[in-house]
């Protein structure tokens, strides 16, 4: 119970804080639409449905506030950069910002059903009211404002009109039919199968929602959600007016009662984070128009392409990831990447795979160019570069010991920061507290990762020259081997370096008995902190977690794993 | 945008309008709406049937490896293949998809999952003019890792191993003879049908210790 208070109780208090506050939002909004006087004779007309329409709308007012602000990268960087005496655990949640988006998103959607339904409900009803199916107290209701001197009470003036008449000639129902169709072509396109697999679309499609926000503050101009006036209760007794509809105008204890409509609210909620938004794009243009000087390109086997590159004021730090656009390719596209150099180089470096559309065009047209001039070429002005963003790598050198996973392409925040690390244990920096490191790389195939083999190679030789072999130690694991792998290890098994990779480390084959290696390392570190860091699967991610629940102690005396996921 | 399949993005979409259309047909039905004979159309005729049933199988992937099925469609992708050219074309779905939205559009609760429906149909158009097909996604069959050509299936009976006999001349097979070998571990013989070479009286055994 104590290890996942440690793991999970920040996320559980906020998601508790949150879904309290809608509750509280609903609740109360509920109960000032179904009790207010003021909405007595709207009631009288609409049943529950008012207070079930303007409930969600006021915890969508809340949400369509929330949902911008875990997607301002730069905001989120600057308060991770402020919050830097603050714990390790506050700093986490910012990286589940991206899980917090969906989760409000979810809300939203959930809302707006609600919302819509009770809406469609209440459209039905006072067309019927208006054309005089119900009882004469609505009727009468309805025919307010016919006559010179009344304010309406029913938005639908007229008996010949029909609902979808009215849905689609107010302000309200026209802006409410193109935001609700906006959100489901939002959702449909996030869906994880269309994102994963065609990030274009979704970031496209992704883009009504300055459709949906544009909207959303104009959804309620058009004031149809009547009150009675506070004048008109004060002259028009509603507890004995409202048996004698007939009689209104007439007698002197009822005037005929007023009616305004509801100021539209919603502006008040999104403005600011709408604001927020918009500088924080033209932080990201106003970064991305900085020259960049693209310093080295290098292809590497299996088609990976490096990019060494330098940008004036640009600081880094291990882990982090840029945005890359390239104009001649694509105007509008950005592509998030990790960066594989260390922040003590002078330059930062990229390795990129051709996994898609932009990054395939982007490998061919570097080889083109690279054909027709010999060597190396220096194009300026040929990418753009907006970042760097943070992620939890920070934090890797605030520990002890740390166990750091990385999985096929999910191996690249994790060359930042064995560089750097080597780096600052070059020259005994103080920042680093870590004195031992445990790697494990797991790949199907090592095809496309030479590069980093080529990179454990290089520190594998520097550690022997200072004599300090203990200081890395890694595992590589093949998980994708067959028949012909193991026959090939077989006849080569007394050779001092892997037959594989070249390395001193013999590379394992299938996945790693995580039980076993945790043990292992608590044994040897019976005291420590062990920071876990994982760029990889959701599925190892659920296995690590676990473990770290498990082995870790409650006593903060003995050896605690603290988990620490990568999202892309 | 040129590796993309829109058919999959034009499923998401049909399968939501379905849900849409189906809960706007409940609203109409439920709050006795006018013209709620509409509604329950959106609610029996189409969503339901059509629109739900033959989108929610996912068809597989023409040019990536995984394609990613959906809980329990495995039912329902043998019923949408059984109608060959009709579901496996999209121009045809994108017809379909076109003229069934059409009378949700006539009540307020069914217009948007009509306009929902409609977009759906015009994705599945793009998808269809670019050539795509459904394809359904059958179970794998698990296939048995063959040892390399150069290895021999092992024996299996220890030696003296005397010539395989002919298929008809196999018994039933006994504690001591192993059950799909046709010699007797004792006798080494394929026993006659009903008596054991020793003489021993067949049940199950061939030759009884």
């Amino acid at each position: 119970m104590g290890n996942w208070v440690v793991n999970h109780g920040l996320s559980a208090l906020i998601l508790v804080v949150w879904m309290g506050i809608n509750i509280f939002i609903f609740v109360y909004f509920y109960l000032f639409y179904d009790l207010g006087p003021q909405f007595f004779y709207t009631r009288h007309l609409l049943g529950p449905a008012l207070a079930w329409a303007r409930a969600p709308a006021a915890v969508l007012n809340f949400n369509c506030l929330l949902i911008l602000l875990p997607v301002c990268r730069n905001l989120l960087s600057f308060i991770r950069g402020s919050c830097a005496c603050f714990r390790r655990s506050m700093r986490k949640q910012l990286d589940k910002n991206l899980s917090f988006h969906k989760l409000v998103a979810y809300m939203i959607g959930l809302m707006t059903a609600v919302h819509t339904i009770a809406h469609l409900l209440n459209l039905e009803w006072l067309n019927n009211s208006r054309q005089g199916d119900y009882d004469n107290l609505s009727t009468e209701l309805s025919e307010i404002g016919d006559h010179s001197n009344e304010t309406f009470l029913n938005p639908i003036r007229s008996p010949s009109m029909t609902p979808s008449y009215v849905a689609f000639t107010t302000i309200a129902g026209i802006t409410g039919v193109i935001i609700t169709l906006s959100l489901i072509l939002i959702i449909t396109s996030s869906m994880e199968v269309i994102r994963r697999s065609y990030y274009e679309v979704f970031w496209y499609t992704h883009h009504l929602f300055i459709i949906f926000f544009a909207g959303l503050v104009f959804h309620g101009a058009g004031r149809i959600v009547r009150s009675q006036t506070k004048d008109s209760m004060y002259e028009h007794n509603v507890t004995y007016c409202k048996d004698r509809p007939l009689d209104w105008g007439k007698i002197q204890e009822c005037p005929m009662p007023q009616f305004a409509g509801g100021a539209p609210g919603t502006w008040m909620w999104v403005l600011g984070p709408m604001v927020l938004y918009v500088f924080e794009r033209i932080l990201r243009l106003y970064r991305s128009l900085q020259k960049v000087i693209l310093r080295k390109t290098v292809i590497h086997p299996s088609n990976v392409l490096e990019l060494q590159m330098q940008k004036k004021n640009f600081s880094m730090e291990v882990g982090q990831y840029v945005f890359l656009n390239c104009p001649s390719i694509s105007q509008l596209e950005w592509h998030p990447f990790t960066m594989t150099s260390a922040p003590e180089e002078d330059f930062f470096s990229v390795h990129i795979r051709s996994m898609g559309d932009w990054t395939r065009d982007l490998i061919s047209k570097v080889k083109w160019i690279l054909k027709g001039e010999k060597g190396e070429f220096h194009a300026h002005g040929e990418i753009a570069v907006d970042g760097p963003f943070g992620t939890a790598s920070e934090d890797v050198f605030d520990y002890e010991v740390s166990m750091l996973v990385g999985c096929g392409i999910g191996v690249t925040p994790f060359a930042s920061i064995l560089k750097s690390i080597w780096y600052k244990f070059k020259e005994s920096n103080q920042k680093l507290r870590t004195k031992k490191i445990y790697f494990y790389w797991l790949c199907r195939e090592t095809h496309a990762f030479e590069w980093f083999a080529d990179l454990l190679h290089s520190l594998e030789g520097e550690m022997e020259e200072r004599g300090m072999l203990n200081f890395l130690s890694y595992k590589l694991f093949l998980t994708g081997w067959d028949h012909s792998h193991a026959a090939h290890v077989m006849v080569h098994f007394d050779k001092d370096t892997d037959v594989v990779t070249g390395l001193k480390q013999k590379t394992h084959y299938g996945r790693p008995n995580w039980e076993k290696e945790f043990e292992d390392i608590r044994n040897a570190h019976p005291t420590s902190t062990v920071g876990v860091f994982l760029c990889g699967p959701q599925a190892l991610g659920k296995t690590l977690e676990s473990c770290c629940a498990r082995y870790s102690d409650v006593d903060p005396r003995k050896a605690r794993f603290y988990f620490n996921k990568e999202n892309f | 945008m040129g590796q993309i399949e829109w058919a999959m993005w034009a499923n998401e979409q049909a399968l939501a309008a379905g849900l849409i259309l189906l809960t706007g047909g409940i609203v109409g039905v439920a709050g006795q709406f006018k013209d709620w004979q509409f509604a329950a159309y959106g609610i029996d005729g189409e969503s339901l049937i059509d629109i739900c049933l033959l989108e929610y199988p996912r068809g597989k992937r023409k040019n990536k490896g995984t394609s990613i099925d959906r809980m329990g469609q495995r039912y329902l992708t043998i019923c949408v293949k059984a109608f060959g050219p009709l579901t496996r074309n999209y121009f045809v779905r994108a017809g379909l998809h076109a003229v069934l939205s059409i009378p949700g559009g006539f009540m307020l609760p069914t217009v948007l999952g009509c306009v929902c429906v409609a977009i759906a149909s015009l994705i599945y158009l793009l998808a269809a003019i670019r050539g795509e097909q459904w394809e359904p996604i059958m179970p794998q069959v698990e296939s048995k890792q063959r040892p390399g050509e150069s290895m021999k299936e092992p024996p299996s009976n220890p030696p003296p191993r005397p010539p395989r006999r002919a298929p008809e001349e196999t018994a039933r097979g006994c504690c001591i003879c192993q059950p799909h070998s046709h010699l007797c571990q004792l006798c080494l013989r394929a026993p006659p049908r009903g008596q054991c070479d020793q003489g021993f009286a067949q049940s199950n055994n061939c030759c009884r210790l």
